[in-house]
């Protein structure tokens, strides 16, 4: 197998007395989809933050390509080559979509030695990859308090592929979406991991994960009930785990196996 | 009859237009332009023009020295109206910019006069010092987490309280004259109370084209000597704050910092770095505000600066930014700077009682506000 990207060991996280993660060892290799599930609230958006720079872990530690690393700020993880898409998308409505698309990474041009952000650039770019994940923008300069739900996802999932050089981190990236983008979005993943970037998707849905996943961790109460690797569970097993192990049979039952 | 034939013919002409996306309507000018940050400025300033010129036009408001001195009165309003914008888009606010001038020009004014430094150093350390106060707002903002209304207000007062200790135990007075002599000479004085284009004014006045004073002894020289070069600060000050703002990779941070800070922080904006860069900015602009003024009068008063934070404010508001930040205009927040400006001369002008303006500075403020809330519900599509 080959080396990780990244490898997570031991991550905890306490926010005061509570303890949201207690423990929880990820580790990610080039050109696989590592798939973290769980119940609501077990740590999955807390443990991809501490992957991506946004909180510091209270114990445990991060080895990227092989080397310790410590990362003070989500600047740092980006630099790593490290992109995300958090659940709550990042974005700022009052903003055009470009420059949310390049926000904190926005293209230059010098003129007479003195740099410029690159409007043409941006805008022609943020239009091209939009495109490529099946949705047409009425104009770059459109606010992103404008766009619906699953458009604004999807500038959000745009920006992270478009950045994300080694690592491409989805938090529930299809809650929103529709039928057409939703599988989109799950080719852009497959499309990515053959590029050998390590993808790790965090989702609620089984039929997703089965479909991209290579790896599958559940997490619960911010522990890690497991990984598994692709073949090795069924999608029933996998569905009572993420419940955080309580069978849902009963519930299936009244649901007529629809869940 | 003639209708159907033009519909045929749009029809015909149909394929050889560009593919526009059949969801947009197609929004009336009158609604794009509402949706751009300068558009009340804009309106704004034409209007207050407008009447000036109606109602004031013989009382010499737009002579020479008249239009000289309400464009200083602006050209005031809008060097701390930049710093004001900036901040404010940036998502905070400095209620000590008021105090800053004071203490500004009291620093000024005792290390030059009083501790007999020369006058580029009691500037440039004057510069350093209000800066460092103006970074330290900004640290305490960022590692408390409390509004800058709060941190800034208790610098409202801790800065005005040590400019009037400062000099009543230093010189027993709460103003500080003498700085004209001193200044005699400075290279950098100049830079904020000298006048430009004098030479071009003398000889408009010689041509005939402006007035000259007719005795006294300025006899013969020109009632506009040349342009102050606050003037110039001003507009050096609008177009950086302008081109930073829109231009550059920084002014995208300043929007995403004052739009949404954690989502900013998370996509690797330099939050704190940009909101402690634009406290000092603001102590930048009010530290150019009072060195021009204390090379102007010649002297620095414990009291200067009073309410100057409102007014920038309230120009920055005019101007289209939206209190809550991560919106507006540098240009909307100079037309804004304009019309107070040209409202509070023009006034004067018309012989208004002054006392009107505050209630005319209410109501526009007012105005202003809603208007840009209105606004900002239709760029976020909320309405
Ligand atoms: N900043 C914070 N301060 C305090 N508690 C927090 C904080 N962030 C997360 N928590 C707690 O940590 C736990 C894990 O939260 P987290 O957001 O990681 O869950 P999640 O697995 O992403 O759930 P979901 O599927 O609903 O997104 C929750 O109990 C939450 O209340
Ligand atoms: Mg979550």
């Amino acid at each position: 197998m080959a080396e990780p990207i990244i490898d997570m060991r031991n991550i905890e996280k306490h926010f005061g007395s509570v303890i949201a993660l207690a423990g929880v060892s990820v580790d990610v290799i080039p050109g696989e989809c590592h798939c973290l599930l769980g119940d609501n609230g077990a740590g999955k958006s807390t443990f991809i933050k501490t992957m991506s720079g946004v909180h510091k872990p209270s114990a445990g530690e991060i080895f990227f390509e092989g080397k310790p690393m410590n990362f003070d700020s989500p600047r740092d993880s980006i630099d790593a080559g490290i992109a995300t898409v958090y659940q709550d998308l990042a974005m700022i409505p009052l903003m055009s979509v470009a420059r949310n698309f390049f926000m904190g990474n926005e293209p230059t041009r010098k003129i007479a030695g003195i740099s410029f952000f690159d409007h043409q650039k941006a805008n022609d770019v943020t239009m091209a990859e939009m495109k490529k994940m099946g949705i047409n923008l009425r104009s770059p300069d459109q606010a992103v308090g404008t766009l619906s739900g699953g458009e604004r996802q999807t500038v959000a999932i745009a920006r992270a592929v478009h950045f994300g050089a080694k690592v491409l981190i989805l938090d529930e990236p299809t809650s929103a979406l529709g039928v057409r983008q939703t599988a989109n979005v799950l080719a852009t993943v497959d499309k990515v991991r053959s590029q050998g970037i390590g993808v790790v998707l965090i989702t609620h849905n089984v039929r997703h994960a089965m479909a991209v996943g290579d790896r599958f961790t559940v997490l619960d109460r911010g522990k890690t009930l497991g990984t598994a690797n692709r073949g090795e569970i069924t999608p029933e097993e996998l569905q009572d785990l993420m419940a955080g192990g309580q069978k849902l049979a009963t519930l299936e039952g009244s649901l007529g196996g629809t869940v | 009859m003639t209708q159907t034939a033009e519909a045929a013919e749009a029809e015909a002409a149909e394929p050889e237009q560009p593919p526009v996306d059949e969801r947009v309507k197609e929004r009336s000018k009158f609604h794009q332009a509402l949706i751009r940050p300068e558009l009340g400025g804009i309106a704004g300033t034409i209007l207050v023009f407008f009447f000036f010129f109606l109602t004031a036009r013989d009382s010499g408001m737009f002579s020479p020295s008249g239009v000289l001195n309400w464009s200083i009165v602006s050209a005031q309003f809008i060097i701390i109206a930049v710093g004001a914008c900036l901040l404010m888009i940036a998502g905070e606010f400095d209620l000590s910019v008021g105090s800053m001038i004071g203490f500004a020009g009291m620093s000024i004014a005792l290390l030059s006069v009083s501790l007999g430094w020369p006058v580029w150093l009691a500037i440039i350390v004057t510069f350093i010092l209000c800066m460092g106060v103006g970074a330290l707002n900004g640290w305490l903002v960022i590692k408390t987490g409390l509004p800058s209304f709060i941190v800034t207000l208790a610098f409202l007062f801790i800065l005005r309280g040590l400019t009037i200790f400062a000099a009543i135990t230093t010189t027993n007075k709460t103003i500080v004259g003498g700085i004209r002599d001193v200044a005699e000479g400075d290279w950098l004085a100049p830079i904020f109370g000298g006048k430009i284009f004098t030479g071009f004014f003398q000889w408009m006045g010689d041509a005939g084209w402006i007035e000259t004073f007719e005795r006294g002894t300025r006899k013969g020289q020109p009632v506009v000597e040349g342009i102050p070069m606050l003037i110039v600060w001003a507009l050096v000050l609008v177009i950086f704050g302008h081109w930073l703002l829109t231009k550059t990779k920084f002014g995208n941070w300043i929007f995403a910092s004052g739009g949404d800070a954690r989502s900013a922080d998370y996509v690797g904006v330099p939050v704190n770095r940009v909101k402690i860069l634009m406290f000092m900015f603001t102590a930048f602009c009010a530290c150019v505000f009072a060195t021009a003024q204390v090379m102007e009068f010649g002297s620095a008063g414990a009291d200067r600066g009073l309410l100057k934070e409102f007014e920038a404010i309230i120009s920055v508001v005019i101007g289209g930014a939206l209190l809550t930040g991560g919106y507006g205009s540098v240009i909307g927040a100079a037309l804004g700077a304009i019309i107070f400006g040209v409202v509070q001369q023009g006034l004067f002008f018309a012989g208004v009682e002054s006392s009107l303006f505050r209630v005319f500075l209410g109501v526009i403020l007012l105005l202003a506000v809603i208007l840009n809330t209105y606004i900002r519900r239709m760029i976020t599509g909320e309405k």
